[in-house]
């Protein structure tokens, strides 16, 4: 294995940099930098390259085994210039060093086990987490959410399986009635949660995507204007002509700590041209997927075919006919109201994030499915009583077997445990 | 000095087996025993077969093993277990005659061509650099051999154990192997010490049957073995009746003078058999426990009293087992004891059941931490067919989870090691749809024929039966039936359109052979056992495609062989605690690797991209 580094903090002008390294050789390349400091102990050093001083660092080291990754490790925490990271990282890399790829420190820590998967997941989250509530989700993931979800399915799946092992080996062994009745309960309670987090999924992943806001309206409203106002600088071309926007128009911001992209769509309404007509439809399309519509008028609109629940109307151009300001009565031109319809709109996409499951990746999704296909069919083997339950447990055992890479493996010496520690079983 | 191909020590179920197989490989056999009319005693209660235990019997016979043939003449009552549930989880089971069991045993014996039976005690090994060479006999005398199989059962430093008393013995009234124990010890193998029971034998004749319910066999018996039809011996009922509050405070007031509650036991007791003081001490608001009333044969007044062993000293036993209803006035023939044994940890053994070692020494049955006679007889099986392998130069008899019980319980051991006497369960097999007791001979017979071990009268029978099913199978394959057909007999599917073949449509449930002949007469010429078979088949088809890709996933893990000498410990990584079971486990693939017990996804990554990078450390050792 060779040793590798990398800036680990944001690239850019900051007041501290990091620069990480891992592996065997990880150590001596510090040493030739400047005298190697107590082992996890920050230490402030002058690095030095062929005679040449670099920079000023607080240098920290960490033994193989009891590092991230677990390989021996160091941090160089340098001044946050683009020119001292530049000068350090060539040293770095004319030792023979390498720079890493993309994930490769917590690839190095998966392969060495101080990371499990989730775990691993949650970390590449919390890395490309650009704002606080992804952070926060990344943070729950962590620290394992996600597992006392897992414990709890598991649990619950551990205890059908167990019954119905008891029920299958232990025939004749005067067993309490209502055995089965017991396992569609715990059935039922593993298949809840599963749902639930199976219902969360797609706010889960709008919060490490970010949400989508459209801003949707007849032409001519001020839908760019309010982008522009929103957004607080000229992302989209404004002018008074109808159906100047054409294309879909993005604009990526921060709004109370979540990240949403701001979509300015082309006006809404028929059209003889062709290429209007092209940004109408996809237009529609755009706004339909959005996960939050603000539907601009100039005028009292009650319906609109493209609303859905939760979505917003917002009055623009009070300026022009005197109304009163509000979160929903806005002028996008002077900003009056805008503070109030960031702030609706941010109230109404935190109230998603409290419902996100935290379950992101796609193979959690899948996995949560066919567990969910399975226990269905588990329940539909148990409305056959005793002739059937062979299937619930090869059901179960396939649910069970999906749910691995989140549950951990259920163990049949985990199953007989509850047995024996349930039932007075054996002659 | 006589020389043998193979040696057999021990005339125990796993030790018949292990003959048995070698000499029907060819391999010139000599099974050693410490008395010869102690062949095909069953020490324990007098049924054989079961869950798991049943699936178990069922696969040794199929390998034209001797145990189900015997336990099917020997059989007093037959009972299908599970009968209600579906097909995969039933059991065969049989009460037994032990003196019928023994007699035709010792028969069969000793009319296998190739075994020798031997009477002596075996005190210890012959042993060069190589290997194990023979056996050395207390008399002074030795014999040699290309491979060893030790089937010491329970006689390694067997203990008995009644209240405070206690002796040294494998069996009541036989004498323990200790020499041996000792010998085999001194080679460094890890052991530890586990402890079974046993009920006190009670006079049938001093029972009130009248006083307790009775339970007949089935009225269609199930047999134990493919090739018997029905059973030979006179069948007969077993008694069942319960334990009451006056027989749990009599083993709660004397608690203490139980061996096993009395410190007097170190061995760990197996969970799935507790004795009657585990049952009132650990499930105390439980006012009653079954007790079923076995008889050890035709003409034996012996009655096994399946669920009360016991280790409290005999006049308490006496006075407990007065208090059951119909047991007013019985008299105990022989107390019931608790006996402690020593085992080897299995996880030295590879999965040919050799001792990794010693090569050419191969233990089998309870010297391996299990218990029970099907899976003492099926270790026999796997040892003594790889024992001949490995003296005669042939192919060795390699079993999978994938394709038997025979397979998980090899696996379980050399693998995850035991913490207490080891069982079969069902819920053990994680193919338990596709290993069934009735399909044992289709999993198992042809890879009995490749190995030798199929003689020529089972294989034609089996051939037979064979081609019966496919022909049956693809009478069905090939007609498709639309629903407005399968009404007119009754028979409700979703009004689809869709029509589906006769063979997915014998699958469903509540569709029996016969609703199928009325649609389909030329399934009438297959036979009633064929079209259950056939049946069967249809029940689990949906679940096959699924099970035979998580069986595909298997092999290739299997596939993914680990070499012997793989050195752990320059994995950084790993933790000293995995290092040092991976070390002594040595897991010979992938798939072995991951069901050891506190492995990690990491550790596999880990291991897996060793052996991909080839990167071979040089071992230390």
């Amino acid at each position: 294995m060779d040793t590798i580094f990398a800036l680990a903090s944001a690239r850019g002008k900051a007041g501290v940099a990091v620069i990480r390294l891992s592996g065997p050789k990880a150590h001596t390349a510090v040493s030739q930098l400047c005298k190697l400091p107590v082992e996890r102990r920050a230490s402030l050093r002058n690095l030095v390259w062929k005679g040449e001083m670099l920079e000023q660092a607080l240098v920290l080291t960490f033994g193989a085994g009891r590092s991230f990754t677990g390989d021996e490790m160091a941090e160089l925490q340098i001044h946050g210039s683009t020119a001292s990271i530049a000068v350090v990282t060539d040293a770095l890399a004319e030792m023979g060093l390498r720079q890493a790829g993309p994930g490769e420190f917590t690839r190095r820590a998966f392969g060495h086990g101080t990371l499990d998967l989730a775990q691993v997941e949650g970390l590449a989250d919390l890395i490309d987490a650009e704002t606080k509530a992804q952070h926060r989700q990344a943070m729950r993931l962590l620290t394992g959410s996600l597992g006392e979800k897992a414990n709890a399915i598991k649990a619950h799946l551990l205890r059908a399986s167990a019954l119905i092992a008891a029920v299958i080996d232990f025939s004749g062994e005067d067993l309490p009635d209502g055995l089965l009745q017991e396992v569609m309960s715990e059935v039922d309670a593993a298949r809840e949660i599963l749902a639930a987090e199976s219902a969360g999924f797609g706010a889960a992943e709008r919060i490490r995507d970010g949400f989508e806001v459209a801003i949707i309206g007849a032409p001519n409203v001020g839908k760019s204007t309010l982008l522009n106002r929103l957004a607080g600088r000229e992302a989209a071309i404004t002018s008074a002509i109808a159906g100047t926007t054409r294309d879909v128009i993005e604009v990526r911001m921060d709004l109370d700590g979540l990240a949403v992209t701001l979509l300015d769509t082309a006006g809404l309404r028929e059209t003889s041209d062709p290429v209007e007509a092209i940004g109408v439809a996809r237009a529609r399309a755009r706004a339909e997927s959005a996960d939050l519509r603000l539907l601009l008028t100039a005028g009292e609109v009650l319906e609109h075919p493209q609303l859905l629940h939760g979505d917003l109307i917002v009055r623009n151009k009070i300026d022009l006919d005197g109304m009163p300001e509000g979160s929903m009565a806005v002028s996008a031109l002077t900003g009056a109201g805008i503070g109030d319809l960031l702030a609706a709109v941010s109230s109404e996409l935190s109230k998603r994030v409290v419902n996100a499951g935290t379950a992101t990746r796609q193979r959690h999704r899948a996995a949560i499915i066919q567990a969910l296909g399975c226990l269905d069919m588990a329940e539909a083997a148990l409305g056959h009583g005793e002739s059937q339950v062979e299937i619930v447990g090869e059901e179960l055992r396939a649910a069970t077997r999906a749910l691995d890479s989140l549950v951990g493996k259920v163990d049949v010496e985990d199953l007989l445990d509850r047995i024996f520690a349930s039932f007075c079983i054996g002659k | 000095m006589k020389h043998y191909d193979v040696i057999v020590i021990g005339g125990g179920h796993a030790g018949v087996e292990a003959a048995c197989a070698a000499a029907r490989r060819g391999a010139k056999t000599a099974l050693v025993t410490m008395r010869m009319d102690n062949i095909g005693v069953m020490s324990c209660n007098p049924a054989m077969g079961g869950l798991g235990k049943g699936h178990l019997i069922r696969e040794i016979d199929a390998l034209d093993g001797v145990m189900g043939q015997v336990a099917d003449a020997a059989g007093i009552q037959f009972r299908l277990l599970n009968r209600s549930k579906g097909p995969a989880v039933q059991g065969p089971r049989a009460q037994i005659d032990r003196a019928i069991y023994r007699s035709v045993m010792q028969a069969v014996v000793g009319s296998q061509e190739g075994l020798q039976v031997v009477e002596g005690e075996v005190s210890g090994l012959l042993a060069d650099a190589v290997g194990v060479r023979g056996v050395i006999l207390a008399s002074g005398a030795s014999m040699t051999a290309g491979a060893v199989v030790v089937t010491a059962g329970t006689f390694l430093n067997g203990v008995i154990h009644i209240g405070d008393r206690k002796q040294s013995g494998g069996r009541v009234g036989d004498a323990a192997s200790v020499r041996l124990g000792q010998y085999l010890a001194d080679m460094g193998l890890r052991g530890g010490r586990l402890k079974t029971g046993t009920p006190p034998r009670l006079d049938g004749s001093t029972i009130d049957w009248a006083a307790v319910d009775m339970q007949a066999g089935d009225d269609d018996p199930v047999m134990l073995s493919f090739l018997t039809d029905k059973p030979a011996a006179r069948q007969i009922s077993c008694g069942v009746t319960s334990t009451n509050e006056e027989t749990h405070e009599i083993v709660r007031r004397n608690i203490s003078l139980s061996a096993m509650y009395g410190g007097h036991v170190e061995g760990v007791g197996p969970r799935y058999c507790p004795s009657i003081e585990d049952k009132v001490t650990r499930f105390a608001d439980k006012d009653s426990h079954q007790v079923y009333l076995e008889p050890e044969g035709l003409n034996d007044r012996t009655v096994y009293p399946n669920g009360i062993s016991t280790s409290l000293p005999a006049e308490i036993q006496e006075a407990y087992v007065r208090t059951i209803k119909g047991l007013g006035h019985v008299r105990i023939l022989q107390a019931g004891y608790a006996i402690e044994y020593d085992y080897f940890d299995p996880r030295c053994l590879a999965s040919d059941l050799s001792v990794s070692a010693a090569p050419g020494l191969f233990f089998a049955g309870q010297i391996n931490g299990t218990t029970g006679y099907e899976e003492a007889a099926a270790q026999g099986i796997v040892a003594g067919l790889n024992a001949a392998a490995k003296s005669l130069d042939l192919e060795p008899a390699v079993f999978s989870r994938g394709d038997s019980y025979i397979g998980v319980l090899i696996d379980d051991l050399t693998t995850r090691g035991v913490t207490e006497p080891y069982r079969m369960f069902t819920s053990r097999a994680e193919f338990r749809l596709s290993l069934r007791a009735d399909n044992a001979d289709q999993r198992l017979t042809p890879m009995g024929r490749r190995l030798g071990c199929v003689g020529d009268s089972r294989w034609e029978r089996f051939s037979e039966k064979s081609s019966e099913i496919a022909r049956g199978s693809e009478m069905l394959q090939s007609v498709r039936l639309t629903p407005k057909q399968l009404a007119a007999q009754g028979i409700q599917v979703s009004n689809d359109g869709q029509s589906r073949t006769a063979f997915a449509v014998l699958g469903l449930a509540g569709v029996s052979p016969e609703h199928v002949s009325a649609l389909l007469p030329e399934f009438k010429s297959v036979a009633p056992s064929i079209q259950r078979q056939i049946a069967i088949e249809a029940l689990y088809q949906p679940y096959r495609d699924r099970q035979t890709a998580d069986v595909r996933a298997l092999q290739a893990e299997e596939g993914q062989r680990i070499e012997a000498d793989f050195d752990y410990s320059s994995l950084s990584g790993l933790s000293n605690e995995l290092k040092s079971k991976l070390n002594q486990i040595r897991p010979e693939n992938m798939a072995q690797a991951g069901r050891i017990e506190g492995i990690t996804p990491a550790a596999l990554l880990l291991i897996l991209s060793r052996i991909r990078s080839g990167q071979r450390v040089s071992s230390s050792r």
